[in-house]
């Protein structure tokens, strides 16, 4: 496996290998499905959505609709509006969404489709919607796309005269499903009323009822969109996703955000938590309180068999750092620390997380990075265990390394969309996955003397 | 049935209604019946279409594993195009296995801006220095065309630099109307540079080719393994665990045989021409298929030692198999499908099918022409658009090297006894009153399953779970959800152990919450008349 990756690093100006990123667009569709009733489509040929929509269903095992503009060479040389307009016709007439969000792609930025006037000037009937947002597949990644599509519907939709209301807004990120339950729950459980935008849950982990809707009951409504104009408050997810929708919201309607780590691990789950506390002015709850002391006592427990564990985490980069910070206080040691996503600020706070628990030494964090050049910093000195995407399993079976998947996308893994990374709960599920994937290792790898009834 | 048609198209408004009411049909072997084909997808209409890249690099080229396939553009397309589709490979005997590597300029706003030239030219340099490839191939998506990068110049400037052998293929994605597109530029490119490259003989009595078998869960494999029992030397496969230092002498082959016609036919035709090899369209799907294929690969030989040791094999395999055939053949009889595959799977699978007594009331193919719905004899009548002008259709004229394997007469007897350099197409093998859909998209994949109510929907990843959440069974014949092969006896048999186990999956009883079967109160919301496809099967036997 990967018998042609060399130990030797060397610089890479140009050649991309075994990426960890793909391009902003399936971003911004997976972004556009946790809208009710919403159809994402994508302005550009038709390969791209089709790419799109099957590297989403393989990541949740459920349909991802979305259309395309499927552009074809003459659209590209005249421009993409009538293929834009006669889309959204028949979208309308045929699949009757109340909302179309539409994302570019780099077919449609390079050729410069000014899509603020195209969607201006196009027939729209009276009760439905076009938005839209901007999303070269040649800048940043797909977190990138996933936070402009949320900012798009913002700036479309949120209604700076909106009533004012004591709900909070929430912008998750690019998380699962089973993430945006976790944050529902805990929201509830501090009794805070809130907007979640986007929300997939009931989208992209539907039931199976014998019944398929192409629009379920799942997603943020749009009168939700439009009263996020009104909150007193939103809690924007992650920095790399969720900035840029904080952005929009303060720009548009004068609203501030919170923009907060992804609450994964204890102390990111408990800054949460007394964010949430200082916004409803209650307490934080007896059963979130024994929430966090089970995974405190688990992580005393099971402490042996994680500590100085040296551990690779690659992925998006929110979910990284929110990963790493679960790492360490579980009292690995994260040694490498990669995402495919630019951004300088994923090196920042890597580092600043690992030196916290003077952990920086001999570490590396980068970011725009690639799998080719992790593995190759592993054959160089190795680790224990593998924390990260489907994408990782290669470098796994190669090096022969434990791997726990986590992040976006597993492709190869059944249920992982349902289950949630953040809160203690999230973090409490993920510590048992390392636990066992260690211990697998300690029972296959020792001699049978050796092999521990009791651990 | 008519009506079923009609009532399907009665949705569509006007303009749509227009351009999709030819790529309907149902089969009346009785008229000659035209269907529209590789025409393009309507704005808006959930098409399951890919693109030209997707054809060019993700299908043909995709597999090759002794070459560098270099993405040209930014990131999404070559990540999206890495290992997903299943083209198993083993590394060659110099330890190369390039399929496990994504390689991309991963294109950022400057290079867009400035032109990427010199990001592609940097690319190559570097991935020469990691791996020292004897060949890369440079795929372009969609901004490459645009901007006006010169890959062709790129891929010369790297031949004489670094001594490989560097092709560039234009497959940026808008170009035709499908995959189709990037299948015929892969081919082209091939032709012109690689085939009849390399003039060393293979030593084997009996030389063919594999053509569009792209080893998929192994099938080409399990094909390979059949053929060489008989006696026969693969000189090359196209491109399943292929290589192209293989495809450089595959003009050496006597015989090339066309698996997946729809995206090496072009190929097939050109060594025709070019080499005077001729070509047989085969399908080792199906065991009824797989024996007639092998027959008529024995007569073209027309040898009779081989033509005995087919038969001994053929024995020897059926006899392997049939105990396991029986036992899924049980299971499986008087269940209806529906197929929508890319180019040719659609035609091959309904053989297979058949082998276990499965009818398919619904065939279409994603990305098909005219041909292979209605056999080669339509192609001189198939008028060219705009999109499909676009794409080079080489002049080949014959070369030095030409030499014919069979003699005018017996190359004429062989055109009608086994069908030489012929494809006859999909519909002629269907039934009466079945339907043919091209193209078919999303809305209609609904409405024909409400409409036929097939027990098993073969698709691929985008409508699988449309149809699985709506109750009736869908299994990817892209992919084969990750098993397979399902070509050859073998094959044949895991495609009926897990078509089996699809079909009588404990939960498909469960679906359904026994309160919602009888309301426990009367005023409960009581649920669809019509048996879904869990009830029907709660009436039958467990495997």
């Amino acid at each position: 496996m990967l018998d042609q990756t060399p130990m030797e690093v060397m610089e890479r100006k140009a050649l991309r290998i075994n990426p960890l990123k793909t391009c902003q667009p399936v971003g911004a569709l997976y972004a556009a499905l946790g809208v009710r009733r919403c159809m994402p489509h994508s302005h550009g040929s038709q390969g791209c959505v089709s790419y799109h929509r099957t590297f989403l269903t393989r990541h949740f095992k459920e349909p991802a609709v979305a259309s395309s503009s499927s552009f074809t060479e003459g659209a590209s040389v005249f421009g993409g509006g009538s293929n834009l307009r006669s889309s959204v016709k028949n979208i309308f007439d045929l699949y009757d969404p109340d909302i179309i969000a539409v994302h570019t792609t780099c077919l449609s930025e390079t050729i410069g489709d000014d899509l603020n006037s195209l969607i201006l000037e196009m027939e729209i009937p009276d009760d439905k919607i076009v938005v839209h947002c901007n999303t070269p597949s040649y800048v940043g990644s797909h977190i990138h796309g996933h936070a402009n599509m949320v900012a798009g519907f913002i700036r479309y939709l949120a209604d700076k005269r909106a009533p004012k209301s004591d709900r909070v807004g929430l912008f998750p990120g690019f998380v699962n499903p089973g993430d945006i339950r976790e944050f529902k729950r805990l929201l509830s459980l501090m009794d805070i009323d809130f907007i979640t935008l986007p929300d997939q849950t009931g989208v992209l982990d539907g039931p199976m009822t014998g019944v398929y809707e192409m629009f379920p009951e799942g997603g943020t409504t749009i009168d939700d969109i439009r009263a996020l104009g009104g909150v007193k408050l939103a809690l924007a997810m992650g920095e790399f996703c969720s900035t840029e929708p904080a952005l929009a919201l303060k720009t548009k309607c004068k609203i501030d955000s919170l923009v907060m780590p992804l609450p994964m691990g204890v102390n990111l789950t408990d800054s949460f938590l007394m964010a949430l506390s200082e916004i409803s002015k209650k307490p934080i709850p007896k059963e979130l309180e024994d929430e966090r002391g089970r995974l405190i006592d688990l992580m005393l427990d099971a402490n042996p068999y994680f500590h100085d564990r040296e551990c690779a985490i690659f992925g998006d980069p929110d979910t990284v750092l929110g990963l790493t910070s679960l790492a360490l206080e579980l009292g690995l040691k994260p040694k490498y620390l990669v995402t495919g996503t630019p951004g300088e600020a994923f090196e920042k706070k890597g580092a600043a997380l690992l030196e916290s628990y003077g952990a920086l030494a001999g570490a590396k964090v980068k970011a725009a990075g690639d799998l080719f050049e992790l593995h190759q910093w592993i054959k160089n000195e190795p680790v224990d265990l593998l924390i990260g995407t489907s994408y990782g399993k290669q470098i796994a079976k190669a090096e022969n390394i434990p791997f726990v998947r986590a992040g976006f996308p597993i492709l190869d893994r059944y249920g992982h969309a349902y289950q949630a990374l953040v809160g203690y709960e999230g973090a409490l599920k993920l510590a048992v996955k390392i636990a066992d994937a260690i211990m697998d290792r300690m029972d296959s790898d020792c001699a049978d003397e050796d092999l521990e009834l009791v651990m | 049935m008519a009506e079923v048609k009609t009532e399907i198209l009665a949705k569509y408004k006007a303009k749509v209604f227009k351009s999709r009411k030819d790529h309907i049909l149902e089969v009346d072997k009785s008229k000659e019946q035209i269907i529209a084909a590789n025409t393009r997808a309507i704005p808006g209409i959930m098409t399951n279409r890919g693109c030209c890249y997707a054809g060019c690099k993700g299908v043909v080229l995709g597999p090759l594993k002794d070459t560098l396939v270099l993405t040209h553009g930014p990131i999404g397309c070559g990540f999206y195009s890495w290992g997903t589709r299943r083209n198993k490979a083993r590394a060659d005997a110099d330890g190369s296995n390039y399929v496990q590597y994504c390689f991309s300029t991963d294109m950022q706003e400057p290079d867009i801006v400035f032109g990427g030239d010199n990001k592609l030219k940097k690319a190559i340099e570097e991935g020469f220095k990691l791996f020292n490839p004897k060949r890369i191939m440079i795929c372009s998506t969609c901004p490459v065309g645009l901007i006006g990068d010169d890959i062709h110049a790129v891929a010369a400037w790297a031949e004489s630099e670094f001594g490989v052998t560097c092709v560039a293929f234009s497959c940026e994605g808008y170009k035709g109307v499908s995959q189709s597109a990037g299948h015929h530029i892969a081919n082209n490119g091939l032709m012109k540079r690689i085939i009849g490259t390399d003039d060393r003989e293979y030593p084997a009595k009996f030389k063919v080719n594999l053509l569009g078998e792209y080893n998929i869960g192994g099938d080409g494999w399990e094909t390979e393994r059949i053929l060489k029992k008989i006696g026969y030397g693969v000189v090359a496969v196209f491109t399943g665990d292929g290589a192209l230092a293989d495809i450089a002498r595959s003009h050496k082959a006597d015989l090339n045989l066309v698996q997946c016609h729809r995206s090496i036919n072009y190929v097939a035709e050109m060594m025709k021409s070019a080499f005077g090899t001729n070509w047989l369209k085969v399908n080792f799907i199906g065991l009824k298929s797989i024996a007639q294929t092998l027959r008529n690969i024995s007569e073209f030989f027309g040898d009779n030692q081989i033509k005995e040791r087919t038969e001994a094999v053929l024995e020897e395999e059926m006899a392997a198999i049939s105990g396991d055939l029986a036992h899924y053949r049980e299971r499986l009889q008087g269940h209806k499908a529906a197929i929508f595959v890319g180019g040719s799977r659609s035609h091959h699978y309904q053989d297979l099918l058949r082998d276990y007594g499965v009818t398919t009331v619904l065939a279409g193919y994603e990305f098909g022409h005219r041909d292979d719905y209605e056999g080669r004899r339509v192609i001189p009548d198939i008028k060219e658009d705009a999109d499909s002008k676009n794409i080079e259709n080489l002049v080949i004229d014959k070369d030095l090297r030409y030499r014919a394997f069979l003699s005018p007469e017996r190359a004429d007897e062989l055109k009608n006894a086994i069908g030489l350099e012929n494809y006859e197409g999909m519909i002629r093998d269907m039934e009466d009153g079945t339907f043919v859909v091209d193209d078919l998209n999303h809305y209609e994949t609904e409405a024909f399953v409400k409409f036929l109510k097939p027990d098993i929907f073969f698709s691929g990843i985008k409508d699988k779970y449309v149809i699985q959440k709506g109750g009736i069974l869908s299994r990817q014949l892209h992919s084969y959800d990750y098993s397979g092969p399902y070509s050859g006896f073998k094959g044949s048999i895991i495609f009926g152990q897990d078509l089996t186990m699809g079909l009588y999956a404990p939960a498909w009883k469960l679906v359904k919450a026994p309160w919602k079967q009888k309301p426990i109160s009367p005023n409960q919301e009581g649920e669809s008349k019509e048996p879904t496809n869990s009830e029907r099967l709660g009436e039958k036997d467990h495997a």
